[in-house]
């Protein structure tokens, strides 16, 4: 497995996922637009819900395509670039991607035409009906995705099995209520909500601008700004710092996070901001916030918060005990009946992927060097200046769009925001930040999970297929061209009928 | 409590309906695309059947998403082997994949001669290609794939691609080309009228036929000339396997014994012809012409995994080393909870899929796509 191989194979997932998750937020908010606005539609017969419902259900449906185009892309590539992943954790992990098939993507695939071609068939409730299937759809899917992705970072509820090399499912209960994952969800469809606000606040803002459609803008903008504010307050107050609360990989990511090296006393101090320098271990020109870090993070005032430098240590005495684990497994590869190397294994198991992640750094474990080991454990960490940044980028957009809300929806409480234009304008510009906010969520979630794919258990650079880095670099770029045009494509369109406003209804 | 055996077995079976389910639904949804400009000759024929399948087709489609991520969860050694070591064809699939659900959706959102030209291609690829690589794969997988696994079972491919892909293996892919084109003309035949509904008549007949003739031809070679695989052993009721600790043996005609063995798995290939021919003889009976070329889709599917069975991912260069699905199925633990989803949902999933194409039934008509703009595509 070279390193060359494990590179390009992770650019290529975090690029394609990325890529995904431009789509996959305007989805899952725009979706439950619509059921509210075709609702009121529905209770108060008002045409005017219906042409919304239909019209921002046609920029819906330019945006689901490409939601579905590259969603196929990540069914396919644990398999076709995570082989070893996925023989490795597919007994586990397969089990939500299938149910998510069973249950989520049929109901929102098998309905989603339904919406487009249905107003003369059904009747009004009948397509309410529908269009609600599509948003639950695609909600579940969301829980399902999140329960893999929590899997990949707090691994519970599996076990190890020699016999047949991989880890296997113990507890199908544990996996479904796994904390990171619940916390993932509530935090991420919500991220999706506040995306469909955002865009239909800021279109309808647009309109409001330039004084066209107003009946129809003034009340698309209502709607987005309430939905808006339940939104981004869920985004901000629940959610994710939960999640922290288990789980060594997560706790060695909320350091690197907050760059944190030496374990704080209680309470902890929060640094706004400064420049972490991963060689020194230090956050230079910092800026600190006495206490609010423990409060954040472990809700206490008492309970300390673990520095890097205490994680490290503590990976390497793990790593050193892994490398029983691995030779014991070595020996049982020989001989399947070697009781002696079974027991072995057994007593080291939980620290079998920290010996996996000398593998990286020498070709023989059973005579690794302290220098090698040391160096295993100096990476058992993430790198924390990339962490430390986003991470402050995405709760600053995500108080800007706080602040964006509560004004919306202040005026519309007020019914004044007709005449502030710098609320509208505001609205306008605030177009790119949720996606921004939503991609370095992700970059946060995934790069801080390094050197892992399966926290603590499989390191990343054992998880690729055994293709030539000339294979995945030329599909890599077959993916950025495709993706590239596509989305201008979709761009394209999307700028179109946003232009035309609801009279794209009536023609073509 | 279901034993191990019989649950590897159910999957092994649930594996086929959910290939079934894909070949018989999203199949015409492919063969319509294939056959988007030899049976739509004007713009506006190629309206109308951008019509017929648009609204239904993304449902059908998640036949083939459930079915790798199914095979992901039960098979999970298979997953992983399949999807690596048929790169090159699983991404080919994958970027004609593309075309589709931007095809269907953006071919009409500009009213210009030459974009409407390109999209129609775009979905003649998506709906051709897809077909054909599917067909290879299923023939590579008759033929027997290059690859072995190392002691950390980590599969290592024995050579490119391209040096495995056997002449039978490309003219596997020219059989699902024409029986999927057969079955998108039997769908276009049942929701279209006049002209559209004829020109699908005379082309499902053509090719019900060709597709008999090749399925007897592939039939011979299947018995004259190919080598099939036999797991002899060690065969331990319930146990798990890795495919580090099997014997197969390769030999000409072996992809036969299981039908000497069970009579009854001949109705799979007899299915299958008698299906296109029953769909060919019954062209003016709409909707039984499409059950019969639907039974003959499914027939075809059934008799390449009979004669396979065990056997999912044969290894041409180390067939000791070959996938069955004893040694590639997923812990009972796993396979238990995945059979209680399945009999959960897959039932609620057919009834409301059934509804929504009982909604949208009867043809779609040129003249009632000009008047009803909202929802046509
Ligand atoms: C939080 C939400 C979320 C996340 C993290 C992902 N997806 Fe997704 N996916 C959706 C939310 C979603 C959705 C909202 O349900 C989509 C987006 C637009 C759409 O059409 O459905 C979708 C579509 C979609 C489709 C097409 C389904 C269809 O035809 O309807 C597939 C196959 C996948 N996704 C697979 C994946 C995989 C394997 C992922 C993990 C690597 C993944 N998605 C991440
Ligand atoms: C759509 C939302 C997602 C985004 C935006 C995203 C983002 C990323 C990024 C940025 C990386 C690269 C990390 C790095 O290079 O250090 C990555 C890697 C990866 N992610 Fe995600 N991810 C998403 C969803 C998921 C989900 C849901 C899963 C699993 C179910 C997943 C599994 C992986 C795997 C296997 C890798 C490659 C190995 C690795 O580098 O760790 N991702 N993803
Ligand atoms: C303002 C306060 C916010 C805080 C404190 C916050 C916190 C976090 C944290 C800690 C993660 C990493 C999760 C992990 O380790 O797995 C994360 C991920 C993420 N964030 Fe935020 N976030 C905020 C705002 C937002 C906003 C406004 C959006 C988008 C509109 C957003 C979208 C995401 C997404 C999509 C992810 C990846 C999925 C996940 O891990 O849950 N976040 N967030």
């Amino acid at each position: 497995m070279t390193d060359m191989l494990v590179d390009v194979s992770r650019l290529q997932f975090a690029l394609t996922a990325l890529f995904h998750f431009v789509f996959v937020p305007l989805t899952l908010g725009l979706s439950f637009l619509l059921v509210i606005m075709e609702t009121v539609y529905v209770i108060t017969g008002k045409e005017i819900y219906k042409e919304m419902t239909q019209f921002w259900g046609k920029l819906f449906g330019i945006n689901f395509a490409m939601g579905v185009a590259t969603g196929l892309t990540m069914e396919f590539q644990f398999g076709t670039n995570w082989a070893y992943y996925s023989h490795y954790v597919g007994d586990i992990f397969g089990v939500p991607l299938a149910i998510e098939g069973m249950m989520a993507f049929f109901l929102e695939s098998t309905f989603v035409g339904l919406f487009f071609v249905g107003w003369k068939r059904l009747t009004k409730y009948q397509h309410l009906l529908v269009t609600f299937l599509v948003a639950l759809g695609s909600n579940l899917s969301a829980l399902w995705i999140l329960i893999a992705n929590g899997w990949m970072q707090n691994p519970v509820g599996a076990v190890f099995n020699p016999d047949t090399m991989r880890m296997e499912l113990d507890s199908f209960t544990a996996m479904l209520f796994n904390p990171v994952a619940q916390a993932k969800f509530v935090h991420t469809v919500s991220a999706g909500y506040t995306t469909g606000s955002v865009f239909v606040l800021a279109i309808s803002a647009w309109y409001l601008l330039k004084g066209r459609h107003l009946a129809f803008a003034r009340r698309s903008f209502a709607v987005a700004a309430g939905f808006g504010l339940a939104a981004i307050t869920s985004a901000i107050v629940l959610g994710d710092e939960s999640g922290y609360t288990v789980g060594d990989v997560q706790k060695a990511k909320l350091a690197a996070i907050e760059a944190e090296w030496e374990t704080a006393k209680p309470p902890a101090s929060f640094t706004v901001i400064g420049i972490p320098n991963q060689e020194t271990m230090e956050t230079e020109h910092a800026i600190r916030i006495p206490w609010l870090l423990g409060l954040i993070a472990t809700r206490s005032v008492d309970e300390p918060v673990e520095g890097l430098k205490d994680i490290i240590a503590r990976n390497e005495a793990r790593i050193k005990r892994g490398i029983h684990a691995v030779l014991a497994l070595r020996d049982l590869q020989l001989n399947r009946h070697d009781e002696h190397a079974r027991a072995t294994l057994l007593r080291y198991q939980k620290d079998l992927g920290y010996g996996l992640l000398l593998t990286r750094y020498t070709a023989d474990i059973a005579h690794s060097t302290p220098e090698e080991i040391h160096a295993a454990a100096l990476h058992s960490v993430p790198r924390v200046a990339p962490l430390f940044f986003t991470f402050r980028i995405m709760v600053a957009s995500g108080f800007a769009m706080l602040i964006l809300f509560l004004a919306a929806a202040w005026s519309v409480w007020r019914n004044n925001f007709m005449e502030k234009r710098w609320l509208l304008k505001a609205a306008l510009w605030s177009l790119p930040l949720p996606w921004l906010a939503a991609e370095l969520g992700w970059f946060v979630a995934e790069y801080g999970r390094q050197p892992w794919t399966i926290s603590g258990i499989l390191p990343t650079s054992l998880s690729a297929s055994s293709l030539s880095a000339t294979q995945v670099t030329s599909s890599l770029i077959a993916f950025i061209l495709f993706y590239t045009g596509l989305t201008a494509v979709e761009m394209f369109l999307m700028i179109k009928y946003a232009r035309k406003g609801p009279d794209a209804l009536h023609a073509h | 409590m279901i034993d191990y055996d019989t649950l590897r077995l159910i999957w092994w079976a649930l594996l086929g309906v959910l290939l079934a389910g894909f070949g018989v639904t999203g199949g015409f949804d492919l063969g319509v695309g294939a056959m988007l400009r030899v049976l739509g000759r004007t713009d506006d024929e190629r309206k109308v059947l951008v019509n017929v399948v648009a609204p239904t087709w993304d449902g059908n489609q998640v036949w083939l998403i459930l079915g790798a991520g199914a095979v992901f969860a039960a098979m999970p050694l298979a997953y992983a082997t399949s999807f690596s070591v048929l790169y090159p064809a699983m991404l080919a699939a994958l970027f004609a994949l593309f075309f589709r659900p931007t095809g269907f959706e953006y071919r009409a959102k500009v009213n210009k001669a030459r974009w409407r030209n390109f999209w129609d291609w775009a979905l003649v690829i998506g709906g051709a290609l897809p077909a054909i690589v599917f067909g290879v794969a299923f023939g590579l997988i008759l033929s027997g794939i290059p690859f072995h696994f190392d002691p950390d079972m980590r599969v290592v491919m024995d050579g490119g691609l391209w040096d495995a892909v056997t002449p039978f293996a490309l003219f596997a892919g020219v059989v699902s080309l024409v029986m999927l084109s057969m079955h998108g003309a039997a769908f276009v035949n049942l929701k279209t009228v006049d002209t559209l509904q004829v020109r699908a008549i005379s082309w499902m007949r053509r090719l019900a036929l060709l597709l008999i003739v090749l399925l007897a031809a592939g039939g011979l070679w299947i018995a004259q000339g190919i080598e099939g695989y036999s797991l002899h052993g060690p065969m331990l009721a319930n146990q798990v396997s890795t495919p580090l600790d099997q014997h197969v043996v390769r030999e000409v005609g072996a992809w036969l014994n299981n039908f000497k063995a069970h009579p009854w798995m001949w109705s799979a290939p007899i299915a299958a012809m008698a299906g296109a021919a029953l769909a060919a003889w019954l062209a003016w009976y709409p909707l039984i012409a499409l059950l019969f070329s639907g039974i003959s889709v499914a027939g075809v599917i059934a008799t390449a995994g009979f004669a396979a069975f065990p056997f999912l991912l044969p290894s041409s260069t180390h067939p000791d080393h070959s996938l069955t699905i004893w040694n590639a199925a997923a812990s009972p633990h796993t396979l238990t909870w995945m059979t209680a989803a399945a009999v959960v949902f897959v039932p609620i999933i057919l009834a409301y899929t059934s509804w929504v194409f009982h909604v949208l039934r009867g043809p779609v008509r040129a003249s009632h796509l000009k008047n009803n703009e909202y929802g046509t595509y």
